[in-house]
């Protein structure tokens, strides 16, 4: 949209406009540039975790026990039942109380009110997971003495709540005002409008948030390491260690075995394929809602 | 129409028969104690860690923060070249990331058609997808060796007289940790820039264009002095996710507690301090000065993103909770 | 059932108002002969201000809507009809900062009362709105006997009568008796519009209130709601806000007439048989309104 050669340059400083047409090509190209630096290192890491990923991943990976240190073989079941026991224990933990506390802010709390716990569940949010992991430490693995999945569990639970209440706050203000009253002047009660008309009309949005933070959570390593520790043998039991996806991860790409490093390449790459799809899926939709609601 | 006689009444007084009662405050009651909840865990974070990082605060003492020595075999716990290593690598990192963050953030709200910004956009939020652990194993094994063999060997031939350049080249270490963080704080910097710049009126580009301005320009005159506050608090969001990421960081920097400025020395962070020794933490004492640490990293981080999320509600108020997702 | 009751239409004057050029409801003096399947209730409304905040927006309004009548509110925009009718279900103080003061009766007792539960109130006194508003989850049929459901009656043999009995009052039944199943967003803005008011008849309301209820339709799902209204006062009480004074002369057996004051409060002007308002009304100001003389 620059001007056309020759157009009369405006009041900003018309001498050197030649000067000012290259700044600008200058600044337009660095911008161009920045954009292209910012994605080259997905590229990156999404083509090598392919590359190095691939070769590796098959059917024992996920079906079997890790074997003795430097053995060719074995798998990283363990942490496939125990991602899967945490997240989802978490989730379960972790969506009600933050569906509820968004509904609280968006229908209930009002403006003062909204704004203060809006405030403080973005600042939640903002806190490092691995001191979510050292509070789920202090509370639940130090009193019962043993690490455990139940720790692990609460910590991604902690981790989940400020991302589904936000979206729940978000998606419940994106239903019109005129769907409430609607309920309301049918001498409905607010709390059940809330429950089977608003809730609802913003369900597929709360359910994409809720998601997201699933494909948040299963990539969380820092908080499970005080927590569930890790576990070479698969483990179903709350009360024990629980390896995990991530942990194994970490372990093994900080080992010095071949093998090992194939392994974390190939679980790496199970990771990376269920949190891109789980959020580019809620992206998708949530963009589409957003979209049609406006 | 036919006439049912009575049906009114009928339905009238089955209405008043299920006339709830209770159900409003109950729900109240619930919604209310749920989001207290959501706020009682900032608190109970706060004082289950400090609890349990008394035994070190006592022992440790005020050189906790002032020393430099961590000798855990002789129980000194002296936390400073954590602080300075995260201080280092985070501050660096949110450096490189603002300029290529805020850069991203323009070229997509102001310069890309929308058939550009919208995939260019998706790719820099999924980069905030992208498990943090996952970033640690490229890191470790791609970005580490290459940066060795392109970057810290040229660089320590030509300028190893600078102190930033100096040291023995491996590819572990700040340098690499840098890279990887900057790479993980940019999607928070480059999301929430573009919302804040997205949030400044059309008048103010329109005001600036019709008085002769080039695209920049309009950009350095009508945009940015506008979105400003928003944009500083952007940063201070990425510093907060810098300050607090782990594992990334924990796999490529090192993991030695040593305090260098140069980019090729091996470092330690507070994050990854904990996250590396709290399972060789055996005595009562080791563990709690870690907490101790990691007291401070929660403090520290609660701040940052308290001013962080002040600065940019003021310029965007409400469009933070896409922030949280990035 | 269909006993006259006092003060039912019988006292508008018998003379079609040739005066007025568009009209084409029934005349005026046929009202009256419509058989009263249900006698209603009266809300009488007593000094009645409306309060947005510290910003007041209806000052002392004083009338009373007949039983098996409509009652029209008519006014330049921001006059706060939209207020006054939400004042009478207590929808007003659903909106932050909104306040009430003055007397709303229904059938003789303050709706206003303490202790008086609002939601008890909207399930005797309805609402429809000026969009339609079904709600966007549920069925057709669910969207009916929502107000039965939500309130916990499950009755399944009940809720079918209702639907059915509920849209056929609303002259919707033929058109949708078929697709019961799909959303109700899926009909047209004329048919959604019926939906919302069999939605408002199924909980058998005793007054129905309707803000605009045609102003967002097509001329002809305009005149099946007005041809709706003329029905439903066999039944009910109505109260309608209407931009368009046709509609109010077409549908209505009173009329009240609103303006806004020098302190930016809206008033009411004149309150009286529709009748007299549009063909010999006491006040200038309305005189001027109804003949397009006003700003
Ligand atoms: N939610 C609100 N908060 C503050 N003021 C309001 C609100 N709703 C309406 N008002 C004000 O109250 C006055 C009356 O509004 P109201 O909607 O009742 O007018 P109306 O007669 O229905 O207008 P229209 O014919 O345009 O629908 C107006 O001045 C309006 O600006
Ligand atoms: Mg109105």
């Amino acid at each position: 949209m620059s001007a056309p050669a020759g157009f009369p340059a405006g009041p900003i400083g018309g001498r050197n406009i030649r000067r000012r047409r290259a700044t600008d090509r200058l600044m337009r190209g660095l911008l161009g540039l920045a954009a292209l630096l910012a994605i080259v290192p997905l590229v990156l890491v999404l083509a090598f975790v392919l590359i190095q990923g691939l070769p590796a991943l098959n059917l024992a990976l996920i079906t079997q026990s890790p074997v003795p240190a430097g053995f060719p073989g074995g798998g990283v079941a363990p942490a496939v039942v125990g991602t899967l026991i945490m997240v989802g224990l978490g989730t379960l933990i972790g969506t009600p109380v933050a569906v509820l506390a968004g509904i609280y802010i968006r229908e209930y709390a009002g403006g003062r009110g909204a704004t203060a716990i809006r405030f403080l569940v973005d600042v939640l949010a903002g806190v490092p997971t691995i001191t979510i992991g050292l509070f789920a430490y202090g509370l639940i693995v130090v009193p019962s003495g043993s690490f455990s999945g139940l720790a692990g569990a609460v910590a991604l639970a902690i981790i989940i709540v400020p991302i589904v209440a936000r979206i729940t706050d978000e998606m419940l203000g994106l239903v019109p005002g005129s769907v409430r009253e609607a309920a309301y002047a049918l001498g409905i009660p607010p709390w059940r409008a809330i429950v089977r008309v608003v809730l609802p009309a913003a369900g597929a949005g709360i359910v994409t948030g809720i998601l997201l933070g699933v494909a948040r959570i299963a990539g969380e390593t820092a908080p499970l390491i005080f927590t569930a520790l890790g576990n070479d043998t698969v483990s179903t039991s709350l009360g024990e260690p629980m390896d995990a996806l991530p942990l194994r991860i970490w372990v093994y790409a900080s080992g010095p075995y071949d093998s090992w490093h194939a392994q974390a390449w190939a679980a790496s790459l199970v990771l990376v394929l269920l949190v891109l799809a789980f959020s580019l899926l809620t992206r998708f939709i949530l963009r589409r809602r957003a979209r049609s609601r406006m | 129409m036919s006439v049912v006689p009575g049906q009114p009444d009928r339905i009238r007084t089955l209405l008043s028969r299920h006339r709830p009662r209770y159900g409003e405050p109950i729900f109240r009651g619930l919604v209310g104690l749920a989001s207290l909840t959501v706020v009682a865990l900032i608190a109970g974070l706060i004082l289950v860690i400090a609890q349990q990082s008394l035994t070190g605060i006592a022992h440790n003492g005020l050189a906790f923060l002032g020393g430099s020595d961590w000798d855990p075999v002789h129980q000194v716990f002296q936390a400073l070249p954590f602080i300075y290593g995260t201080v280092f690598t985070a501050g660096t990192a949110l450096v490189l990331a603002m300029l290529i963050g805020v850069g991203v953030a323009i070229f997509l709200v102001d310069l890309a058609p929308a058939w550009l910004a919208r995939p260019v956009g998706l790719m820099v939020e999924m980069l905030a997808a992208i498990p943090s652990v996952v970033y640690g194993l490229w890191g470790i094994f791609v970005l580490a060796p290459w940066l060795r063999d392109f970057v810290e060997v040229p660089l320590h031939d030509t300028l190893g007289f600078l102190p930033f350049f100096s040291g023995n080249p491996i590819g572990i270490g700040n340098l690499a940790a840098v890279v990887v963080l900057t790479i993980m704080v940019l999607p928070t910097v480059a999301v929430v820039s573009r919302d804040v710049l997205a949030a400044v009126p059309i008048s103010q580009r329109e005001a600036a264009l019709a008085l002769g301005a080039t695209r920049w320009e309009t950009i350095r005159i009508g945009v940015l002095p506008y979105a400003r506050s928003g944009i500083v608090g952007a940063g201070i969001l990425g510093l907060a996710r810098g300050v607090g990421e782990t594992m990334a960081v924990t796999m490529v920097i090192g993991n030695a507690p040593v305090i260098s400025l140069s980019l090729f020395s091996q470092g330690y962070t507070m994050a990854s301090v904990i996250a590396n020794e709290f399972s060789e933490a055996t005595t009562n004492l080791y563990r709690s000065s870690l907490l101790e640490i990691g007291l401070l990293l929660l403090m520290v981080t609660l701040l940052i993103n308290a001013v962080a999320r002040l600065l940019i509600w003021r310029v965007a108020y409400g469009s933070t909770s896409r922030s949280v997702l990035a | 059932m269909t006993a006259m009751t006092d003060g039912s239409s019988s006292s508008l004057p018998a003379v079609a108002p040739d005066a007025l050029p568009l009209s084409r409801g029934l005349p005026l003096g046929e009202r009256a002969s419509a058989a009263l399947e249900h006698p209603a209730v009266q809300v009488e409304v007593g000094s009645l201000h409306a309060y947005y905040g510290r910003h007041r927006v209806l000052r002392d309004v004083t009338f009373t809507a007949r039983p098996n009548a409509v009652t029209a509110i008519i006014g330049p925009s921001g006059c706060g009809k939209s207020t006054l009718i939400r004042c009478l279900n207590r929808m007003h103080e659903v909106t932050p900062g909104a306040r009430v003061e003055g007397e709303v009766r229904l059938d003789g007792s303050s709706i206003y009362a303490p202790g008086i539960d609002p939601v008890v109130i909207r399930q005797r006194i309805g609402m429809v709105f000026q969009r339609p508003n079904p709600f966007p989850t549920m069925s057709i049929f669910d969207n009916v006997v929502a107000g039965l459901k939500l309130a916990g009656i499950r009755d399944r043999q009940l809720l079918d009568e209702v639907a059915e009995r509920s849209l056929q009052r609303a002259a919707l039944w033929d058109e949708v008796r078929d697709k019961l199943k799909s959303p109700g967003g899926a009909l047209s803005g004329g048919q959604q519009q019926r939906l919302c008011i069999a939605r408002a008849i199924a909980v058998e309301p005793e007054v129905i209130l309707m803000d605009e209820p045609a102003s967002a339709l097509d001329p002809i799902s305009t005149l099946k709601i007005e041809e709706l209204m003329d029905s439903l006062r066999a039944s009910y009480t109505i109260v309608i806000v209407t931009h368009n004074m046709q509609q109010a002369s077409r549908v209505s057996d009173q009329t009240a007439f609103l303006t806004v004051g020098d302190d930016g409060a809206g008033y009411l002007v004149e309150f009286d048989d529709t009748a007299t308002i549009f063909t010999n009304p006491r006040q200038r100001l309305t005189e001027d309104y109804i003949s397009g003389r006003f700003g």
